[in-house]
């Protein structure tokens, strides 16, 4: 499976890489693969965008690995954007047997903290501002 | 995670639930930095054991370890209810120890930005392991949708645990616990201000209903 590529430093366009990773890839990639190729995208300063999203669990193990990696001056942590749950989700162990998990299944974006700020969210816009840095 | 993983696991929960109804219910205090978790602990504790859990501050991420205070006794309508209520550092996803610099110098800020990523990795796993039911306290000044919020809840609910929400500061001018009741209107809001000790009824009795 073909890498998503990161410009050389020397060579950089004045501009920021964004990824958007279909579900279709995510699907086979176990938890670690997802979080890792996210981390390693967000610490070359990309915009990843998952068309998928995660799941609650992989979101939970997503914040202990970004805690795990954060260092003074060279990394911050993650800004994460998805849209709040809508009210009608049914998230009963019944209604995720139904499929639920995977009907809330809902596109995320993922930078450098110090990269993205988050300007507006609601249940059906998220507006952020993405600086080179 | 599979689907019958997902039962299993699910159906292993409830009878461990089930079989250890004997011992108290551990209870976490989740929430946002500086939502005033610490300060919700020390009320309980102070009111029901006399102690207190932990240091207040209005600099985020004082609390840097996860704290369980055991046996707390709540008493309701003649009957008494027993939980352990484990305080746990804010959940954020960036830490940045500039933040912390006015208060305090460099090393200490690097230090205390440390301390407080390990804190945060200590509570998931603490919410992913160890706790069996939680109280999730919100700042009712701030607007509540926000993506830790919208995760963490996500994260609760997918582990099937029973979840109170505090709408807590509502001795505060900016307090609105409609705006959090609108948020999340899956779950039961409770209005409260820890650091006056306002509302405390109705909240220790939603307590021994949800976790009794």
């Amino acid at each position: 499976m073909p890498k998503a590529t990161n410009a050389d430093d020397s060579d950089a366009p004045d501009g920021v890489q964004i990824d958007l990773i279909s579900g279709e890839r995510m699907a086979g990639m176990a938890t670690m693969e997802k979080i890792r190729m996210i981390l390693d995208g967000v610490h070359d300063g990309n915009i990843v965008i998952l068309e998928e999203g995660l799941t609650p669990d992989e979101e939970s193990r997503l914040i202990e690995v970004t805690m795990a990696e954060i260092s003074p001056d060279e990394f911050n942590g993650i800004e994460i954007e998805t849209y709040p749950k809508s009210d009608t989700h049914d998230s009963s162990l019944l209604g995720r047997i139904m499929g639920g998990d995977q009907a809330e299944a809902k596109l995320t974006v993922i930078g450098p903290a110090n990269q993205i700020e988050t300007l507006h969210k609601d249940e059906t816009l998220i507006s952020a501002l993405v600086s080179r840095n | 995670m599979g689907l019958f993983t997902e039962l299993k696991d699910s159906i292993s929960r409830a009878t461990d639930r089930l079989f250890s109804e004997q011992e108290p219910k551990r209870i976490g205090i989740y929430g946002p930095p500086n939502a005033g978790k610490t300060t919700l602990a020390n009320r309980i504790a102070r009111d029901w054991t006399g102690d207190a859990v932990g240091a207040e501050s209005h600099v985020p991420h004082e609390t840097r370890r996860a704290r369980r205070k055991e046996n707390v006794e709540i008493e309701r309508d003649g009957k008494t209810v027993t939980i352990d209520i484990v305080d746990t550092p804010g959940v954020t996803t960036k830490v940045d120890y500039e933040e912390f610099t006015d208060e305090m110098d460099e090393d200490d800020a690097i230090r205390r930005s440390r301390e407080a990523t390990e804190g945060v990795a200590e509570a998931m796993h603490w919410l992913r392991e160890d706790v069996d039911g939680v109280i999730y306290v919100l700042d009712s000044a701030e607007d509540p949708i926000t993506q830790v919020n919208t995760m963490l809840i996500g994260i609760i609910e997918s582990r099937d645990l029973p979840v109170l929400i505090f709408a807590n500061k509502i001795d505060l001018d900016d307090s609105s616990v409609k705006r959090i009741e609108d948020a999340f209107p899956q779950h039961k809001t409770v209005p409260l201000s820890a650091k006056e000790g306002d509302n405390m009824d109705e909240v220790y009795d939603n307590i021994a209903e949800y976790f009794g």
